[in-house]
């Protein structure tokens, strides 16, 4: 008996871990974006989690157009690259070289009129995603241990996506440019480097990242107003945990984070009643777990001011 | 010799003679929602003022100061909550408790700098956020009602009058308070190290405990504006201390001016003006909120103030 109840939990251990890890990859999607646009532009986007948002809408627009899951996710991905690259040529590429308070303010009217917009557009309610017959499918992990398809699939996209990043940022000429911009912006500049057009791709680059990020959540959440807005608080603890304007730093922490979170959300409650009253551990700890990542990021910038892996020469 | 009788100040001298208009205004029309409206105004003027304080002069980007608002106005509605309904006790206790908040929170965020500094106020702020949200006993994600405002003997806070005037008074003094800071030596040094802290250290002045102090003085008044809006509202909640409440009161700021005495005041009242004037016009009054915003902070540096002061403040 007592064996049969430890096998479960470790089941439900592996289940949560294997969550954690799902949601970390689709943080990093975030704060890839976030990070790099932060890393070469120095531009704080609030409003990076409002393109994840639009990815979510134009997805389940799209894939109810077409009729279609897959190509209405890559019209979806289209769609934010080409939003993305609009509000850098419109508003974002004025923002560059103000400081960060500027940055907040202006992004944060960025997020009112985009989350008014999609009210506008879509209507208040929400938008589901529904999967395609083989996605909703699970898949056996263990005798008798169940994993659903599509999260498996979140987590094989993600990975290949950052791989992906990985070679273009290390192995191709755009991504030199890219380092290069992170670590000296007036350099590449100077040496006759099209910064604007940089500028712009990486700016898009991030938005399309952001919406391949929301259009997967979408099957599993629904699409709803303001949905970026706290993912996006969590893509920022990410980043600063990480280190601003490493993508490395940005992937360990990402999957840190998701960890810690998916993990103690599920088993902070239960491990609390070891140590409390049960009526005090159902009270801390929802609250607890909740608090975990900002009292993560605080121990952590409190001990390292810079974050984890500090982008050299910043 | 300067003179003292610039359109600015006009406007300014205007603006309080309107401000202590407005229950005249609002017997004269015989409803009182003018004079609700300038209620909230003038508390949200306070908090304002009190992140101006940290902000504008010293330099501080606090992303997370509604938790100050919202700890005062728990303070308040815990204490009327469990049969403590002196405000003798209420008030100074509101005050304290913030303050022993700003300087838990400053002592551990002021080691960060920039965007770091913007980010682990925020986090801070995310934490109090859910330990109101769990406060189970106290209404958690529902908020809190409070039956009875603050009891101060004679003066009958639940008049709506007296507690407009009481709540402006408070505004003049915080200012008072304020313009006295600035201006003194302790001021000055806050100033000092936010334009170069190493010189200022370099001269010999500790500038963590004078930044830390700053902080904490700052805390302590946003836990004032707490208690008002606690009376005020006779309600409290987690959305009193949401993180876009925080991003409302840097807008008041920067929309009224920065580092300027009287500009949070214009802020907070153009602010919560526009948000009226404008959600009367359309329900999706952001949508042209939003791009104003980000109006301001392209076009208009230094707020209104500045414009006022004809662009010649810094």
């Amino acid at each position: 008996m007592g064996l049969r109840g430890d096998a479960r939990s470790m089941v439900l251990f592996i289940e949560q871990c294997l969550n954690g890890l799902q949601f970390g990859l689709l943080l990093f999607l975030l704060a890839a974006g976030l990070t790099l646009v932060f890393g070469i532009m120095d531009l704080v986007n609030l409003a990076h989690g409002s393109l994840y948002m639009l990815g979510a809408y134009f997805a389940a627009t799209f894939a109810a157009l077409t009729g279609s899951f897959v190509l209405g996710a890559v019209l979806a991905l289209a769609a934010t690259l080409v939003v993305g690259m609009a509000v850098e040529v419109i508003a974002m590429r004025r923002l560059y070289g103000r400081d960060h308070l500027d940055h907040v303010l202006g992004t944060f009217g960025l997020i009112l009129f985009f989350n008014e917009l999609v009210r506008l557009v879509w209507g208040p309610a929400g938008r589901t995603l529904p999967l395609p017959d083989w996605l909703s499918t699970s898949v056996q992990i263990f005798p008798g241990v169940y994993y659903p398809t599509y999260r498996f699939t979140i987590i094989f996209v993600a990975l290949a996506v950052a791989l992906a990043l990985y070679f273009v940022v290390m192995r191709t000429r755009i991504g030199m440019l890219v380092r290069a911009g992170a670590s000296n912006r007036e350099m590449i500049g100077a040496l006759g480097i099209n910064i604007k057009l940089l500028y712009t791709f990486v700016f898009g680059a991030g938005a399309a990242l952001a919406g391949l990020a929301g259009l997967m959540q979408t099957p599993i959440l629904t699409a709803s107003i303001g949905m970026g807005e706290n993912i996006l608080i969590v893509a920022f603890v990410v980043i600063i945990i990480g280190g601003i304007g490493s993508i490395r730093g940005a992937f360990i922490a990402s999957i840190f984070v998701g960890l810690v979170d998916t993990v103690g959300r599920a088993f902070l409650p239960t491990l609390l009643k070891l140590f409390l009253t049960p009526a005090a551990a159902s009270a801390a700890g929802p609250a607890l777990s909740s608090m975990l990542i900002y009292l993560l990021m605080a121990i952590i910038l409190v001990v390292r001011p810079e974050g984890l892996f500090p982008a050299a020469n910043r | 010799m300067k003179s003292h009788v610039t359109f600015r100040n006009i406007v300014v001298a205007a603006l309080l003679v309107m401000l202590a208009l407005v229950p005249l205004y609002s017997a004269w029309i015989g409803n009182n929602f003018a004079l609700i409206l300038f209620t909230r105004i003038v508390i949200l003027a306070i908090a304002a003022v009190s992140l101006n304080l940290i902000m504008g002069y010293g330099g501080m980007v606090s992303f997370g100061h509604a938790a100050y608002l919202g700890i005062g106005a728990y303070v308040v509605g815990i204490l009327a909550y469990e049969g403590v309904p002196s405000g003798f006790l209420q008030w100074p206790l509101a005050l304290v408790v913030s303050g022993l908040f700003a300087l838990l929170i400053g002592a551990l965020s002021l080691r960060t700098r920039g965007v770091y500094f913007i980010m682990i106020t925020l986090a801070f702020a995310q934490m109090i956020y859910y330990v109101a949200v769990s406060l189970s006993r106290y209404g958690a994600d529902d908020g809190l009602t409070i039956y009875r405002r603050s009891q101060f003997g004679g003066l009958d806070l639940s008049n709506k009058v007296v507690f407009y005037y009481v709540c402006l008074a408070l505004l003049l003094l915080v200012i008072l308070i304020v313009w006295r800071i600035v201006n003194s030596r302790f001021g000055m040094v806050i100033r000092g190290a936010k334009s170069n802290e190493r010189r200022m250290r370099a001269i010999g002045f500790p500038t963590f405990r004078y930044r830390l102090t700053c902080f904490v003085i700052s805390g302590v008044i946003c836990g004032l504006s707490g208690a008002l809006l606690a009376n005020h509202t006779e309600f409290v909640s987690p959305a009193d201390m949401h993180w876009t409440r925080s991003g409302d009161l840097i807008i008041m700021v920067v929309l009224g001016g920065m580092g300027s005495l009287f500009g949070p005041v214009i802020g907070a009242v153009a602010f919560l003006l526009l948000e009226e004037g404008l959600a009367r016009l359309t329900e999706y009054w952001q949508i042209i909120f939003g791009p104003l915003l980000l109006a301001v902070v392209l076009y208009a540096r230094g707020g209104i103030d500045g414009l006022l002061a004809g662009g010649k403040r810094g």
